[in-house]
């Protein structure tokens, strides 16, 4: 490749023209082709998050059981006995569009890597997933690739995938959202890190080996999409989860030794960014021998090598005693093994290929004169309030049509064709409680998994939508019985050089931040996802709703004192939290009416708090034996689905509320739940001292839900009506 | 019972088996590398579930010429009890050790859910927990568990009562051309076989993934005692 290093190519390569004049400074001369490259992708979006660093910074990150915050592989908290949970969630949006299958894969296999590159056995995946209008084939078809890609890769390495959400929105036809999450447990005192030390010791690469895949492909995920986007499927990797299988035995085999000064995986901008950030952050040098790397295909250059994104890599940087013992592990795995450089004391990092110096960049000003912007945001408009609406159906057709809508619909086509029980330990399956629950291996610990996020809300009111996103995840932990712990957040987000745009981001991240606090919840690892825009033909662009999804997780000390969502027999039912009747943004105005209109609910974290912590205490004190989260739908839904997930029945009263009755039973207010226990009475007084509102709503027997109306409908005819959209959208 | 579970590249159910196995005896089985030659003195080996080899080529297809497998096979000749579940069963038709072959699911997906099995006979290690013609619930999780046979194969299969298990519904109906009964579309509904001497057993579903009251149920234990019982020693 002979091309002429200027600004035209650095502005191909995703550089400003003022990015670029730093580069010149920084080197002092023209920087080469590869140094180009490796300025370019570290000072990408993507890995430089140059647009978001300063409002992340405003986020809480630290509790007493944080190990590890942002800036790790992936997020560290203490769940206890000695263990540790490892967590993080990551965005595989572009590639998920421009090639369903292998996007979706390659963003399982690279959050994964992440987790285990930092000492921990991946014990469970979720995926929060956005895709465009359902009656388009090309949903179709990218529904169908994700949901392959996801359960091809997870099944393949035995993670089991135990849960997730799916919404459908126009907004995101050109650019579905892809987030994949992985937990995983480790011993406390063996956690592994990423800061290289030692001058002279190796570097050492191990995995796959590397080929021209995914060459700036954090370049591609740092720019809107236009009409030709489907030609840079050359820019997205392929993934080999048999590999990745191999890669996390070797590699905990290794951990299981003292040979590991520093590991990272060879994410985004692969032996680039782990390379520099090793040495970056252990304040050394770094000197790659390009020759070493084993390589897939003939004749690749620098260049080419420094920019790939081949799949299922990792540098290492080893004890140099314990090299010997760490080739023989990765020899008995089958994987590749090569010394590519070693440590120095330059704080440079130097690349050598076929005897020629390829890059020799300073590392300080590489990392700390990275551009950095506060870019302008325009304040979100308060959206109109919403005017009064009547239901022009009946109660049970309203019912039936919402448990059947594309939100709100089983997702069984979909949890069907990943493996949820591989490792043995899988306590909920998918849709049974309103978190996954998964038992740590010889212990009496679980840890209760969601991710949560409503679009439509944080379109409408960017700040309350970002803090309902970290309130509802809560409250689905808190359901369960576990106690949360910490959050991963996946920003997903239009192009930030639009005011309104950072206006949204800026908004989100400020309500994230108030909800964080309010229920000491600490953001401890997380990712950004920007431009996910689509030219349209008449050269207008088109942003997703903006979606901050927020990945969480909790603990139970005990995890057989956990709870389901199924309604539970000869029980009552109560209402916890506050009823007023909110519509605005409801599934109900969107589906009923067909209007998208109004304020989100209101979310009050004094409120949510209280009622969360007296359910949890009641859960484990085992006065509740069965508590489902009020969400999309509001009450009636809510009820509907702990219906359907047991097949016990329940006869709702009729609400002397003053509200009107599509309001009560669909109105989407906060900070709700509905429980089963034997004694309403006491439990309700109960709740009165600690100041939480609850009531008596019905109470449980037989397999029909029976409305307040005096219409009755069995569990199988909602299980019929919920079942329906997922198999018949895919078979058509 | 002494038991050995043999790990293959991608084998990624051998913690299940092992804890069920566990579960049932007070100890952990050995743990066997496919690299192995020789074997050591158990009652049972098993082959447990995953990818070996990423199902490359053919799911167990590599697997079967690994260098354990010809003390495998050893073993079963010289009357070894060997159960093979999911890839496990992949293998054991590979080797020619169990008949016929396991094609890609009918619906072309995978499937992970929970099945129904009717047990066909219990006068086996395998089944002699359950009454003939029991139902119990497993899950199962694979892509490539339509077991089929020539039809020579089949007649033998059913003729000398070699079917161990088929998928049913919750009351036992079998119903071989019904997706709900017969998820991966299976012929005569066979999810499990055994070898004509009843010592080897190979099947698609995950008992051992339902041994614990608290991952949702022990429909699968009475597999793993039975086992136990025929061992005592």
């Amino acid at each position: 490749m002979k091309k002429t290093v200027d600004l035209a190519l650095a502005r191909e390569f995703g550089l400003t023209s003022e990015e670029y004049d730093r580069v010149l400074k920084i080197m002092g001369r023209t920087p080469s082709l590869t140094e180009l490259g490796v300025f370019s992708v570290m000072w990408s979006e993507h890995c430089s998050y140059k647009s978001s660093r300063k409002w992340l910074r405003t986020l809480p990150t630290t509790a007493p059981w944080v190990i590890h915050g942002p800036g790790e592989n992936a997020g560290v908290v203490d769940i206890g006995e000695g263990y540790a949970a490892i967590f993080k969630m990551e965005s595989h949006n572009h590639p998920s569009f421009i090639e369903p299958y292998q996007g979706a894969a390659t963003g399982v296999g690279g959050i994964l890597r992440d987790v285990f590159t930092m000492g921990a056995r991946p014990v469970a995946n979720l995926n929060a997933l956005r895709f465009g209008s359902p009656d388009t084939p090309r949903t179709r078809q990218i529904i169908d690739g994700v949901v392959r890609g996801i359960g091809g890769y997870g099944n393949c390495v035995g993670v089991p995938t135990v849960g997730g959400e799916i919404n459908f929105h126009p907004a995101y036809d050109g650019n579905p959202l892809v987030n994949a999450m992985t937990v995983g447990i480790a011993r406390k005192d063996r956690i592994f890190l990423s800061a290289a030390a030692g001058v002279g010791n190796p570097v050492v690469y191990v995995g796959s080996r590397t080929g021209r895949d995914g060459i700036h492909g954090a370049t591609m995920s740092s720019a809107e999409f236009d009409e030709n986007a489907l030609a840079k499927r050359p820019t997205v990797q392929v993934g080999d989860p048999f590999i990745e299988k191999l890669l996390i035995e070797a590699c905990l085999e290794l951990m299981a030794t003292d040979a590991i000064v520093a590991i990272q995986d060879m994410g985004a901008a692969g032996l680039t960014s782990s390379s520099v950030e090793m040495a970056g952050k252990g304040g050394v040098g770094i000197e790659l021998d390009l020759d070493a790397v084993p390589q897939r295909e003939p004749g690749m250059t620098a260049y080419e090598m420094m920019l790939s994104e081949s799949q299922e890599r990792m540098l290492i940087v080893l004890r140099p005693d314990r090299t010997e013992i760490a080739r023989k592990i990765f020899e008995k795995w089958e994987l590749d093994f090569a010394v590519i450089g070693h440590l120095t004391d330059t704080g440079h990092i130097v690349v050598k290929h076929k005897g020629q110096v390829e890059a020799d960049i300073p590392l300080d000003p590489l990392a700390e004169e990275a551009p950095i912007y506060d870019r302008p945001a325009a304040t979100p408009q308060a959206p109109a309030p919403l005017e009064a609406v009547h239901a022009p159906l009946s109660l049970d057709a309203m019912l039936l049509k919402l448990v059947g809508s594309p939100d709100l619909a089983s997702r069984a086509w979909v949890w069907n064709q990943y493996d949820s029980t591989v490792g043995g330990q899988t306590v909920r399956r998918p849709g049974a409680a309103d978190a996954a629950i998964v038992k740590i291996e010889d212990t009496t610990l679980g840890l209760a998994l969601t991710t949560d996020c409503t679009p439509r809300y944080c379109q409408a009111d960017p700040k309350s939508g970002g803090a309902q996103a970290v309130a509802e995840a809560w409250r689905n932990i808190t359901a369960t019985g576990a106690r949360p712990l910490a959050v991963t957040d996946n920003l997903n987000f239009g192009n930030p050089e639009k005011p309104e745009i950072m206006g949204q981001f800026v908004a989100a991240i400020e309500g994230m931040g108030e909800a964080c606090r309010a229920l000491d919840f600490p953001v401890v690892s997380g990712n950004v996802s920007l431009y996910n825009e689509t030219r349209q033909p008449d050269g207008s662009t088109m942003a997703i709703l903006p979606t901050p999804a927020i990945g969480a997780l909790g603990v139970f000390e005990d995890v057989s004192k956990a709870v389901g969502l199924g309604m539970a027999s000869e029980s009552a039912l109560v209402l916890i939290g506050e009823t007023k009747g909110e519509l605005g943004q409801s599934i109900w105005l969107r589906e009923i009416l067909g209007r998208e209109e109004g304020p989100p609910p209101q979310v009050d974290l004094v409120a949510e708090k209280r009622n969360g912590d007296f359910v949890r205490n009641e859960i484990l004190n085992g006065t509740v034996t069965a508590c489902h989260d009020i969400a999309d739908g509001g009450i009636l839904v809510a009820a509907a689905e702990m219906v359907m997930a047991s097949g016990i029945g329940c006869e709702l009263e009729s609400p002397d509320s003053g509200i009107r009755p599509e309001a009560f039973w669909f109105g989407e207010d906060q900070a709700r739940y509905l429980v089963c226990v034997k004694d309403a009475d006491g439990f309700c007084q109960k709740a009165e001292k600690a100041g939480v509102p609850a009531r008596l709503i019905g109470r449980s027997g037989g397999n029909e839900l029976i409305l307040p109306n005096g219409v009755t409908i069995s569990a199988a005819r909602l299980t019929v009506a919920h079942e329906a959209f997922f198999p018949a959208l895919m078979a058509s | 019972m002494k038991s050995a579970i043999v790990v293959f590249p991608g084998t990624n159910r051998e913690r299940d088996m092992a804890i069920a196995l566990k579960r049932v005896t007070g100890k952990a089985p050995t743990m066997l590398w496919h690299r192995d030659t020789d074997l050591p003195d158990v009652d049972l080996v098993v082959l447990p579930g995953g990818f070996s080899y990423g199902d490359y080529l053919r799911c167990g297809a590599m697997a079967a010429h690994s260098p354990i497998m010809a003390a495998i096979r050893a073993f079963a000749q010289k009357g070894g009890h060997i159960l093979g579940v999911c890839n496990g069963f992949q293998i054991l038709t590979e080797t020619g050790m169990l008949p016929g072959a396991l094609l890609r699911n009918a619906n072309l997906r995978f499937l992970s859910q929970d099945c129904h099995l009717r047990v066909e006979r219990n006068d086996t290690p395998f089944t002699h927990k359950w009454a003939k013609d029991a139902v119990f619930r497993t899950p199962l999780a694979h892509g490539d568990g339509n077991y089929t046979a020539d039809s020579q194969t089949l007649e033998k299969l059913e003729g000398e009562g070699l079917v161990a298990f088929r998928y049913a519904n919750a009351k036992g109906d079998v119903q071989a051309d019904d997706a709900e009964t017969n998820p991966n579309g299976s012929i005569n509904s066979i999810a499990g076989i055994l070898s004509e001497n009843t010592r080897i057993c190979g099947m698609m579903p995950h008992p051992e993934d339902l041994v614990d009251p608290l991952m949702g149920g022990e429909d699968g234990l009475p597999l793993f005692e039975g086992l136990v019982e025929a061992f005592v020693r």
